[in-house]
């Protein structure tokens, strides 16, 4: 019995973290490279999980068709995002670019729940395709097919990122420019292109993690500051810019939650943030990165 | 820098803001309309809000996003003793030093995080409060009924008044004396104000300390104004949003500037009521404030300053290196 009920947690716990490693992992990217963090990155997971809403809803997409196309637009909308206001903001030296670019994903955080509100309603949102709910036994343990469909998509997509990032030569002058960007300039890379990509693969990351967490969990305007947050406490977990590392931080929170919510019921996220605090006082450069 | 921020002479200007005060104690004898009273109350209580944020974020240039948790925890203790029979004054200042202590508690570990990590580590915290009190005390707490049956907006009115006076007394103290110089001067450059003989560690928790104390007070503004408040709610992230908004639209880092701010913010929010679902007053100010931060670093202050006269140069508030 207990040992069913440890299984049971772990299993969710996976479930719900490799969607946090998800999450962290196209925020780890941006702030890595960029130096830029994004606060309104929960906005742009807030706008997929939307789209993909619209998507099932409207069109009676597949969620986990839409997975691409949600993708893609949010991609998009990132570009946008990233063209006309964090674009200007990029090109002062560090401290004033930290500031500033916070200020504005602060004004986006501000503006996007709005916009969201009108065009969805501030209504309780999930997207359940007919499958939902279903499960199948393995072991004890019930293992139902919509988390492990989003565990699957968040492992290839990272695995993607991952081979992107080490194999291509995009990702060679994305890790370039994230080193010295200045070199990175004076050895011929466009360093403009390179975070205006960056950027914008940051927020489609969202995007997906935004599908799979409308598939799990409710969906309202204002989950983008928890989503936030969540994600955050996975990328100073796991180091700044470590993109595998969130990931795997990512699942660690998840099991650790879901762990302290047996013992400790609402105050597991609490629990959370302040290991995350500490974490940030005692070991600003994360449980894997060195220094 | 401050030192001519305004063309006017100091006596023009102490009896300008004096007749406004005058006329502000008026109001509540001009007019019985509560929706108006209303309205003046909270700008007060905003301006107050505001300018104890403009206190650490806009003079010392810390950018901190968990002002929240000292506005809670100042409503939180000031409403509970005062509905327990303390005397208001009392409670509100019981209220205040509460957020100050907590400032104390966690200011040493908060301030050897840098940039980012600051603004992040003190975004949590509030957050963490604000989940654990809304799990501790999920339910409302409302007036009995014997408070509620004598409950008039005249009182707390006065109270905002006085309190938004005292808090911008405070900042104009500031923005004039060395210990505002030394804040600015952290604001500008850490390493420099060191070296020229700033205790930028001392400087940074005394100005915490009167933030997080006005900003407790105006929490306890608030308890006192509130005819049920929702715990958790007092801790929420918006208290934060709305000063900071406030702050950066008037003008960051200036005494009027969140005065402005805080009489635009309820004139916008109010106006756009009438037509408009609610909520969207958020929105304009977003764009707002995106405006602000990436066109005018000055703020509503600084484009007036700019059309009135190019030479009187912008207070501050300038977090970029612009210029």
């Amino acid at each position: 019995m207990i040992t069913q009920l440890v299984a049971q947690t772990v299993v969710n716990g996976i479930n719900v973290g490799a969607l946090y490693g998800l999450a962290a992992v196209g925020l780890s990217l941006t702030f890595g490279v960029m130096k830029i963090l994004n606060i309104a990155h929960g906005e742009f997971l807030m706008v997929g999980g939307y789209l993909a809403f619209w998507l099932l809803t409207l069109r009676g997409i597949d969620p986990f068709v839409s997975v691409p196309l949600v993708a893609v637009a949010v991609f998009l909308l990132g570009m946008i995002c990233y063209r006309f206001l964090f674009a200007g903001i990029a090109r002062f030296e560090e401290e004033t670019k930290v500031k500033n670019s916070l200020l504005v994903g602060f004004g986006l955080f501000l503006i996007v729940p709005q916009i969201a509100r009108l065009l969805w309603t501030a209504d309780v949102r999930s997207i359940t395709p007919k499958y939902s709910g279903e499960s199948f036994p393995l072991l004890n343990v019930r293992i139902a097919y919509v988390p492990l469909g989003g565990l699957l998509i968040a492992v290839v997509v990272i695995l993607a990122l991952h081979l992107l990032l080490t194999k291509t030569y995009f990702g060679k002058s994305v890790r370039g420019t994230s080193e010295n960007w200045k070199a990175a300039k004076l050895m011929g890379i466009n360093v403009d292109r390179t975070y205006l990509f960056t950027f914008a693969i940051g927020t489609g990351l969202a995007g997906v993690s935004g599908v799979l967490v409308g598939l799990t969990q409710a969906l309202t305007p204002d989950i983008g500051m928890e989503w936030t947050l969540k994600a955050l406490i996975v990328v100073v977990l796991a180091g700044i810019g470590s993109v595998g590392g969130a990931f795997f931080a990512g699942i660690i929170l998840g099991v650790v939650e879901a762990a302290g919510a047996i013992f400790m019921g609402p105050y597991a996220v609490a629990l959370g943030l302040v290991i995350f605090l500490l974490i940030l006082m005692l070991r600003p450069q994360g449980l894997f990165g060195n220094e | 820098m401050n030192r001519k921020t305004s063309s006017l002479s100091m006596g023009k200007l102490f009896s300008i803001s004096g007749i406004i005060v005058v006329l502000l104690a008026l109001i509540p004898l001009l007019t019985g309309r509560t929706d108006v009273i209303t309205w003046f109350t909270f700008t007060l209580m905003y301006v107050t809000l505001s300018q104890s944020w403009n206190i650490i974020g806009g003079y010392t240039g810390q950018q901190n996003l968990g002002h929240a948790a000292f506005f809670g925890i100042g409503a939180l203790t000031a409403r509970y003793l005062w509905l327990f029979g303390m005397p208001l004054p009392l409670a509100l200042l019981a209220g205040s030093l509460a957020a100050a202590a907590f400032a104390i508690i966690i200011g040493f570990p908060a301030f050897r995080l840098k940039g980012v990590y600051f603004v992040i580590g003190t975004l949590v915290l509030a957050e963490i409060l604000r989940i654990v009190f809304d799990t501790l005390l999920p339910r409302a707490s409302v007036l009995p009924s014997r408070l509620l049956n004598v409950y008039s907006l005249t009182p707390r009115y006065y109270l905002n008044l006085i309190i938004a006076v005292l808090a911008i007394g405070c900042v104009y103290w500031i923005s004039r004396s060395k210990f505002g110089l030394g804040l600015m001067s952290i604001r500008e450059n850490v390493d420099a104000a060191e070296a020229s003989g700033v205790n930028t560690q001392k400087y940074k928790l005394l100005a915490f300390l009167l933030s997080t104390f006005m900003s407790g007070l105006a929490g306890g503004t608030y308890a006192y104004y509130a005819s049920a408040a929702q715990p958790g709610y007092l801790f929420s992230a918006v208290w934060t949003f709305d000063a900071v908004i406030i702050a950066f639209v008037g003008g960051v880092g200036t005494i009027l500037g969140p005065v402005i701010g805080s009489v635009f913010f309820v004139l916008i929010q109010q106006l756009l009521s009438l037509y408009l679902p609610g909520g969207i007053h958020v929105l304009v100010f977003g764009i707002l404030f995106i405006l602000v931060v990436l066109f005018l670093p000055g703020g509503l202050i600084g484009l007036w300053k700019k059309i009135t006269g190019p030479d009187s140069k912008n207070g501050g508030g300038r977090i970029d290196s612009r210029d």
